[in-house]
């Protein structure tokens, strides 16, 4: 109920910085990047559980605010705008608000994109599902690990919620090759004695490398050892386009986002 | 041919052959943990095995070939002050902490990094002593780590990520956590530190799947307790300020890790010092269970027995050294735990009963004269102003001490010819602030001679006291030999099976001794303090010893 309420007063905040004025004197010079979908649906998913109470489900509820605008008088960037979430205003009774870096960026694409977006249909999924794709038809465990459960084989996907945006992980779904991170590239390693290792690179220096390899073994090889050491560009991770419905790629990706880490 | 009986007995050893290949690269089972020593190139709990004797089975670096060990490799900590870790290594994987309580899994053979646990302890959090911390447990694929802010938490060896995290206590009322836990069975034990705060100290176990505790033991008990009567009344018409309420804050902390005996299942913790440190007119008794060593059922926390070491401390003489375990202790068929305390006094106590064996200075002592039948200490307060020996920081401290089976000698750093000034103030207890009530000032015999500091121009020494390594019998406490240092000390000592002694001290000499002789064999300037307690692991068929010096863990190994 506390989040709630200060979630509540961020966004009146947000409101009072609001300003159509200023919006259209700034033009296009306000946004940072485009916005994908799935962020700007997780932005209104946070903003109909936490902010619509005060400022009502097309950000208009408070007289001489507008959020629909998508443009704020003293947050002209995306950073300007973070560092304004986060720092609060003393003055406007708004507390400092920790978002993670997920829910930052949703908040942020909802906000610039109000002004065309319906906040009613900005869903992302049902967790529950999700997680049921995530352990069944998705067959994520047989690489990924969330908790205890699942390979250690793949990137850990504990606080994946808190470290990637929206966007970043449905890309990573269809497209897995497209997000993923130099560090977890997959190797293949081949020793002079034939021994081959395959496995997720996770540090690396001029001499030596060190791997998760594919039986979740952290093992670590001297390079003059090796005769082979391929670092592939490629993820071993299918596409789920074709392979998930829309229903159960929203799901899924529902499930990711509230991945938040332990606690 | 093979009859089928034969085949059948092959085919049993080829399997159990492979089982136990299996589990020498699997998981750290509460077996393996048991049976630490039967895997010389591991170094499974803080002090390599349940008896805490920092005794490494492996004998490839000699008295004869030491003298070419190489340095293999370092790891540099960014995060600077004194580095009290001791590492451990699982099949070619070493965890070590670094402050204020970052988790590291590095490669044993090259000191690179797998991943790192980042955590951030209660900026809030109140510790005497500097964000320290000594080491993490491991059961299964998971490591235990307790934290500055009192909470302790669960990681994934194999990811680095955290499990479950919690929280023991108040960490703003002075509670932390800085030793290395202890798993026994499915339990992770742990105790809190906080002596100098007011805390009422504990030991806790914690179900190592859930975190969830399992039972909670106070050192100082409470009404109706045992032990509880030893928190006196106060005189109906003190002079003096007495606090009638001095058990609910009577300190007995917990800051260095116990020990354990399978065949009695008994677990062994040293308790540290009472609160107020010094003002004892304010809590009459003999205040159990502070410095004492308290035996603890490991699967209820009962307590099955106890010895105080120094009843009605005012001298702030904590009894945490970590409890070394000797079997037929002297030819006796006794199993005895035996203590280099921290007020100058070797012990030996039967750690089935906690019956008195033995108790005998191994430095300067003169707080008491002798030992009655029982083992109580007859004491003997010197006159105000005048030296007690030995000072506050003990005749030694937390340093780790090692016995070596071979040579049947216990080893440890000690500090010789120092003493201080006790100046004891009445104080009120106020929650999370210094509980000390007054204060030592170091004694030097020579006028004006500067105590005990750091700096690293020595000027002080000859006046103040200097360290050495002191080899006991284990049996008599006789001293065998002793290598005198010009610094202090705060090493903890390793031996091997081999006759070797390494230690440090905060000169940065790390140095090999002959164990039977205490003749130097090898020392390297690594520059740093030693703080911690050094170790030695294998991969391969080579053998390692690792050490901390100041902001670097040093690794050598022989030549190739």
């Amino acid at each position: 109920m506390q989040k709630i309420i200060h979630l509540a007063v961020l966004a009146v905040v947000l409101a009072v910085i609001g300003s159509t004025g200023v919006a259209s004197q700034q033009g296009g010079q306000i946004h940072d990047s485009q916005y994908p979908d799935v962020d700007v649906a997780h932005g209104a998913s946070l903003y109909a559980a936490r902010c619509a109470p005060c400022h009502g489900a097309q950000g208009d509820a408070i007289g001489g605010v507008n959020l629909r605008s998508g443009t704020f008088r003293n947050a002209i960037t995306d950073r300007d705008l973070a560092t304004f979430i986060r720092a609060g205003s003393q003055p406007a009774g708004m507390p400092p608000f920790a978002l993670d870096d997920t829910d930052m960026a949703g908040v942020i694409a909802c906000r610039r994109n109000m002004h065309s977006f319906d906040t009613a249909s900005g869903k992302t999924g049902a967790v529950v599902r999700g997680r049921a794709v995530f352990e069944g038809k998705g067959a994520c465990t047989k690489c990924h690990r969330v908790g205890r459960v699942g390979s250690h084989a793949g990137p850990n996907l504990t606080d994946i919620g808190s470290v990637r945006s929206a966007g970043s992980i449905q890309r990573s779904l269809l497209e897995p090759a497209s997000q993923m991170m130099p560090i977890n590239r997959p190797v293949r390693l081949v020793t002079k004695d034939g021994t081959v290792i395959n496995g997720r690179r996770l540090n690396e220096d001029t001499y030596s490398i060190q791997v998760m390899d594919d039986r979740e073994r952290l093992r670590s090889v001297v390079k003059t050892d090796l005769r082979e050491y391929t670092i592939l560009t490629t993820s071993p991770m299918p596409s789920f386009k074709g392979t998930l419905s829309s229903e159960e790629l929203s799901d899924l990706l529902g499930y990711l986002l509230s991945l938040k880490g332990q606690s | 041919m093979m009859t089928s009986r034969r085949r059948l007995l092959a085919c049993l050893v080829a399997a159990l052959i492979c089982v136990l290949s299996l589990s020498v690269h699997g998981q750290v089972t509460s077996q393996r943990l048991t049976a630490a020593t039967a895997e010389p190139q591991n170094w499974l709990t803080y002090s390599g095995g349940y008896q805490s004797h920092r005794f490494s089975p492996l004998d490839q670096i000699t008295p004869a070939n030491v003298k070419n060990l190489k340095l293999q490799w370092v790891y540099q900590s960014p995060v600077s002050g004194n580095w009290q870790t001791t590492p451990l290594v699982v099949d070619g994987i070493m965890y070590i902490t670094q402050r204020p309580n970052d988790v590291i899994a590095l490669d044993a053979l090259t000191g690179r990094a797998f991943w790192i646990y980042r955590y951030t302890p209660n900026p809030d959090r109140i510790v005497c002593c500097g964000a320290n911390n000594r080491g993490v447990a491991i059961l299964g694929d998971t490591l235990f780590m307790g934290t500055l802010d009192a909470n302790l938490i669960a990681i994934d060896a194999k990811s680095g990520r955290q499990l479950w995290k919690t929280q023991l206590a108040e960490t703003t009322s002075g509670y932390s956590i800085t030793h290395a836990p202890l798993v026994i069975k499915d339990k992770v034990i742990v105790g809190v530190g906080g002596g100098e705060y007011g805390i009422r100290g504990f030991v806790a176990a914690f179900n190592a799947d859930t975190g969830k505790e399992a039972w909670r033991f106070y050192t100082i008990p409470g009404p109706g307790e045992k032990g509880h009567e030893t928190w006196e009344a106060c005189p109906p018409k003190s002079e003096t300020f007495c606090d009638p309420d001095a058990w609910k804050h009577g300190g007995g902390s917990i800051w260095m890790t116990g020990s354990y005996d399978p065949q009695l299942n008994l677990t062994y913790w040293g308790v540290g010092n009472v609160g107020p440190d010094y003002a004892g007119a304010q809590r009459p008794g003999d205040n159990l269970f502070t410095d004492s060593v308290v035996a603890l059922d490991v699967d209820t926390g009962t307590l099955r027995w106890h010895y105080q070491f120094t009843p009605h401390d005012v001298y702030d003489y904590d009894s945490v050294q970590v409890p070394v375990l000797v079997d037929n202790w002297g030819r006796t068929g006794i199993n005895a735990l035996v203590w280099a305390n921290r007020n100058g006094n070797y012990y030996a106590l039967d750690r089935a009963t906690g019956k008195f064996l033995l108790g005998r200075p191994f430095v300067k002592v003169n707080w008491m004269s002798e030992f009655d039948e029982r083992g109580r200490p007859i004491q003997t307060p010197q006159p105000p102003g005048q030296p007690t020996y030995p000072g506050n920081q003990g005749g030694t401290n937390w340093y780790s001490p090692s016995y070596s089976p071979r040579t049947g000698f216990f080893y440890v750093s000690a500090w010789e010819d120092y003493a201080s000034i006790y100046g004891p103030s009445p104080v009120d207890y106020k929650e999370g602030r210094n509980f000390t009530g007054g204060g030592p000032r170091p004694f030097g015999p020579v006028p004006g001679a500067p105590g005990l500091s750091r700096a690293p121009i020595n000027t002080w020494t000859e006046a103040a006291g200097h360290g050495a390594v002191i080899a006991l019998d284990v049996a008599t406490g006789d001293q065998k030999w002793k290598f005198n240092m010009t610094d202090v000390t705060d090493s903890g000592i390793l031996t091997t099976a081999s006759n070797l002694l390494f230690t440090g001290g905060r000169e940065g000499f790390f140095q090999a001794l002959d164990a039977r002789t205490g003749t130097l064999l090898w020392k390297a300037n690594l520059g740093g303090a030693i703080n911690s307690g050094p170790m030695s692991y294998r991969v391969g068929n080579r053998q390692y010893v690792a050490t901390v010096s100041g902001l670097s863990l040093f690794v050598f190994a022989l030549e190739e």
